[in-house]
């Protein structure tokens, strides 16, 4: 295995006798950070619900550092090492701060760690601390998805999964939430992150990939999409 | 009886205070199972009805001690909880949710007529009786004043095993955002199982706690069954806390219209106030799950 | 599948159940009455759970319906008891009644848009406040015991409605009842307000979307049905000569009234009759059984009696899991396909 954590193979996924993805390949190595781009409905999100296993795949393969996701029930994936913030955020409205982050180390492998990684946590967002106790609810877009990762940062990941963490929310918030990104990079993360904020995503990462109608059209380095006149065009507006 | 501001009528409010707290925590466990789950056991009182005549049968047919009997009433319907969700809830989870609520509206009729094979139609009774306690011209029965002090710590307890433990945060969780669990590395069909079993569990300890109050016969769940969901739907069905104070409203309007007019009376006055209630505000006074 | 023109099969079924009472005569002479009880049953039983149906295929599932045959029942006796007036005017009293309670209680929750849970419990409470009415005016009703309507001359008088003592008479007016229950159906079967409704109980705001008044055609159907379960209601104490707020009001019946016609199959014209049919008969049967059989009898002793419940309530969890168009509207449904299948 030369490095690779994430490997999917010709991986096809669908909703009903609705095809969404096709033959998808692509590989995310330890330490890396990937972009997936592409316009809406491309199948960006889908991608990343069949690698966490709320969607399962039709066919193909896909490993997580060996261990065949394909055969692991979606309850389980995550202790594999893998996080999935999920599109939206989702956290539970009506549950605290404290308790949602609980809730992301619900996992067995997890709970045994669980005041360590809290601490962790808000060693690294102090404003989750400050509002441990508050529903989660009733916080700022920008805290809600500060939140969202804390959770996915409770289960001591290797890989975490971003889908759109810039949805929804104002300019000035956007910038914060690709700060973020930079930091739990910086933690030393493997970071999968969905995106169609293409201009922003791109300083961030180090290589990408760019999906259109379910399939992997384009793929390098983050420096040779931004260069690529047809993603200038199409998703930069430029 | 007249309806004067006297002491019987403090007499039938404290009364009613004491019986809101049984009919809190039987509203309880039928707003966890559907908070969670999103399933109305129609047949939630005839669980209860199970319990009773559980501690009934090993009380006085087998002759334990009250205590050991009341503890294997609660494990039996616990059990039942389980084997109602796993045999006949969760084949239907994917399905329409009325066919949820009529599918166990087959068990209620399948419960009341095993309760009648196996015990009959008589009224039964385990004849524990702790005396009353006298006050200010007011009588109370010990058994409905231990009763009320029961209820309260056992919602008591589950409102700690909510708060602090993570399957109960889980249990909470489930109720919020189902589909999201999977992230969480949750097993929401254990979620569901701990939370049927947690469902009969409620439904054995409010039967321990009725059984010091009430005769035992089949038809016992069609007589409180009603309330029951009346008090679910008012406090919105999902919504513990709301469950928890439409039982002292419900309560109220049951003794004090007892009390005044007749007991009926004091029953159809409170169906009566629910449904104006209920157009008033359809998703009940404290809101609850659509 | 419903022709305008008569299905030949309807003409010959009904000129079987119209001969049946004189075969019956023929053959059984000494328990006849026995046979007709239990045909006469079936029919006004199939009445009102057709009635029910007409709610509940539109998901409009209504655990209330005991209120209206309860109301239906009680308000016709009451007149006669105390008021002394006949039921010719009595039913149609009660019927209006029914209706209107229907309406006063159906229209702030379909303006609300009470669905699903919601409605199935408050309906359910609404069955449970009139019982509880019933028995709070025990001076009038007999409380929970029940009371009887007063006899008239020999029990047969079309002044009184009353045609206990002759059978036969009974089972032709219970049969023309049913035949009545059968054409509304048919009736609203083949009217716009069925795609109205049908469409609202997809999908409210689209049918809201294309110009349907969702809220009145929920009301006319909802009319439609607490009264014909108020008029059954009201047949029946007639027949029986007797009414309990446990026989025909309450939630007992309003549960027998829901799984009978889901059992049947409510999706099918005859689905509530069929409902009806094997309600009585598996009831009927295991009783005939377990008292020919001195071992059942020996082995379950005086608990057989609810034996036939237990067996019932084990059914509708099968029917509902396995089966949720009921026997009738499943075996149809095989038919078809069946059918189908040999065609090509």
């Amino acid at each position: 295995m030369s490095g690779a954590m994430l490997e999917l193979e010709n991986v096809s996924a669908g909703y009903g006798h609705f095809q969404a993805l096709f033959n998808v390949s692509m590989r995310v190595d330890a330490g890396e950070a990937v972009a997936v781009i592409g316009s809406n409905g491309a199948g960006k999100t889908t991608l990343l619900r069949v690698i966490s296993g709320l969607l399962p795949a039709t066919s193909g393969k896909m490993t997580m550092e060996g261990i065949d996701l394909r055969r692991t029930p979606p309850h389980k994936i995550i202790e594999a090492g893998i996080a999935h913030v999920p599109e939206n955020r989702r956290l539970f409205p009506r549950l605290t701060v404290e308790e949602n982050l609980r809730m992301g180390a619900y996992a067995k492998s997890a709970r045994a760690h669980f005041q360590e990684r809290l601490d962790y946590v808000y060693g690294l967002f102090p404003r989750l601390k400050e509002r441990r106790n508050q529903l989660a609810g009733t916080m700022s877009g920008g805290e809600q998805q500060m939140c969202a990762i804390g959770r996915a940062l409770m289960s001591k990941p290797k890989l975490i999964l971003l889908d759109e963490p810039s949805m929804g929310l104002a300019p000035v918030i956007v910038a914060q939430v690709f700060d973020l990104v930079r930091r739990i990079r910086s933690e030393g993360y493997t970071v999968l992150i969905v995106e169609q904020n293409v201009a922003q995503v791109l300083k961030v990462v180090d290589r990408a990939y760019l999906i259109e109608v379910g399939r992997v059209e384009k793929s390098g380095s983050a420096a040779e999409m931004l260069a690529s006149d047809d993603i200038r065009k199409a998703y930069m507006g430029i | 009886m007249d309806c004067a501001l006297d002491i019987f009528f403090l007499e039938a409010v404290l009364n009613g205070v004491l019986l809101a707290g049984l009919l809190a925590l039987l509203a309880l466990g039928l707003n966890l199972v559907f908070g969670v789950i999103d399933v109305v056991w129609i047949c939630y009182a005839e669980l209860v009805m199970v319990g009773m005549y559980a501690i009934f049968y090993f009380y006085k047919m087998v002759g334990l001690p009250i205590p050991l009997a009341m503890l294997l009433g609660v494990l039996i319907v616990a059990l039942a909880g389980i084997i109602l969700h796993v045999v006949v809830i969760r084949p239907v989870l994917d399905t329409p949710p009325i066919n949820q609520l009529l599918v166990t509206g087959g068990v209620l009729f399948f419960l009341q007529a095993a309760a009648t094979m196996a015990f009959g139609i008589d009224f039964r009774n385990i004849g524990v009786q702790f005396g009353s306690v006298s006050f200010a011209d007011m009588y109370f029965s010990w058994n409905r004043i231990i009763t009320f002090v029961v209820a309260l710590v056992i919602m008591f307890c589950l409102w700690l095993f909510l708060r602090r433990t993570f399957i109960g945060t889980a249990i909470r969780a489930v109720s919020q955002d189902r589909h999201v669990m999977p992230l969480m590395g949750v097993d929401t069909r254990q979620v569901y199982l701990v939370t049927s079993a947690i469902g009969g569990g409620l439904a054995g300890l409010a039967a321990s706690l009725m059984v010091l109050q009430f005769d035992i016969y089949p038809q016992i769940g069609l007589q409180f069954g009603p309330l029951v969901f009346m008090i679910c739907v008012l406090g919105g069905l999902g919504n513990m806390v709301g469950g928890f104070i439409a039982a002292f409203i419900i309560a109220q309007f049951i003794t004090i219209g007892g009390s005044c007019f007749a007991t009926e009376w004091g029953y159809a006055i409170a169906f009566l106030f629910f449904m104006v209630m209920i157009f008033l505000r359809p998703r009940g006074l404290f809101g609850g799950k659509a | 599948m419903m022709k305008a023109r008569i299905n030949p099969g309807y003409v010959i079924g009904l000129a079987a159940l119209i001969i049946f009472p004189f075969v019956v005569t023929a053959l059984f002479p000494s328990s006849d009455k026995y046979y007709l009880h239990l045909a006469i049953q079936i029919l006004l039983w199939s009445f009102i759970y057709t009635g029910w149906a007409l709610m509940g295929r539109f998901g409009l599932t209504s655990l209330g319906h005991g209120a209206f045959t309860g109301v239906g029942a009680y308000v016709t006796v009451m007149l006669w008891n105390y008021a002394g007036l006949t039921p010719l005017i009595g039913i149609p009293i009660a019927v209006i009644l029914a209706v209107a309670l229907g309406l006063v209680v159906g229209y702030p929750c379909f303006r609300q848009r009470i669905t699903g849970h919601y409605f199935a419990l408050l309906t359910l409470a609404l069955a449970e406040f009139v019982r509880l009415c019933i028995v709070g005016l025990r001076e009038y009703t007999g409380g929970s015991l029940g009371t009887q309507p007063h006899r008239y001359g020999d029990g047969i008088s079309l002044y009184a409605v009353q045609f206990e003592p002759n059978r036969v008479l009974a089972y032709f007016v219970a049969l023309a009842i049913w035949v009545i229950g059968l054409y509304i159906w048919h009736r609203v079967d083949r009217s716009m307000d069925r795609y109205a409704l049908e469409a609202a109980s997809q999908d409210e705001d689209a049918a809201a979307s294309v110009g349907i008044d969702v809220t009145r055609e929920k009301l006319k159907i909802t009319a439609l049905s607490s009264g014909m379960c108020a008029f059954g209601g009201a047949i029946f104490g007639q027949y029986q000569m007797y009414i309990g707020p446990d026989t025909v009001a309450g939630l007992g019946v309003s549960l027998s009234i829901v799984f009978a016609s889901i059992a049947g199959g409510i999706y099918v014209m005859l689905g509530p009759t069929f409902g009806a049919f094997f309600t009585q008969m598996l009831a009927e049967t295991l009783r005939v059984a377990i008292q020919g059989s001195e071992t059942l009898k020996g082995l379950l002793g005086s608990s057989a009696l609810a034996l036939d419940m237990a067996i019932y309530g084990a059914l509708l969890v099968f029917f509902i899991i396995y089966m949720p168009k009921g026997i009738l509207g499943t075996a149809l449904e095989w038919l078809e396909k069946r059918k189908s299948r040999y065609r090509r």
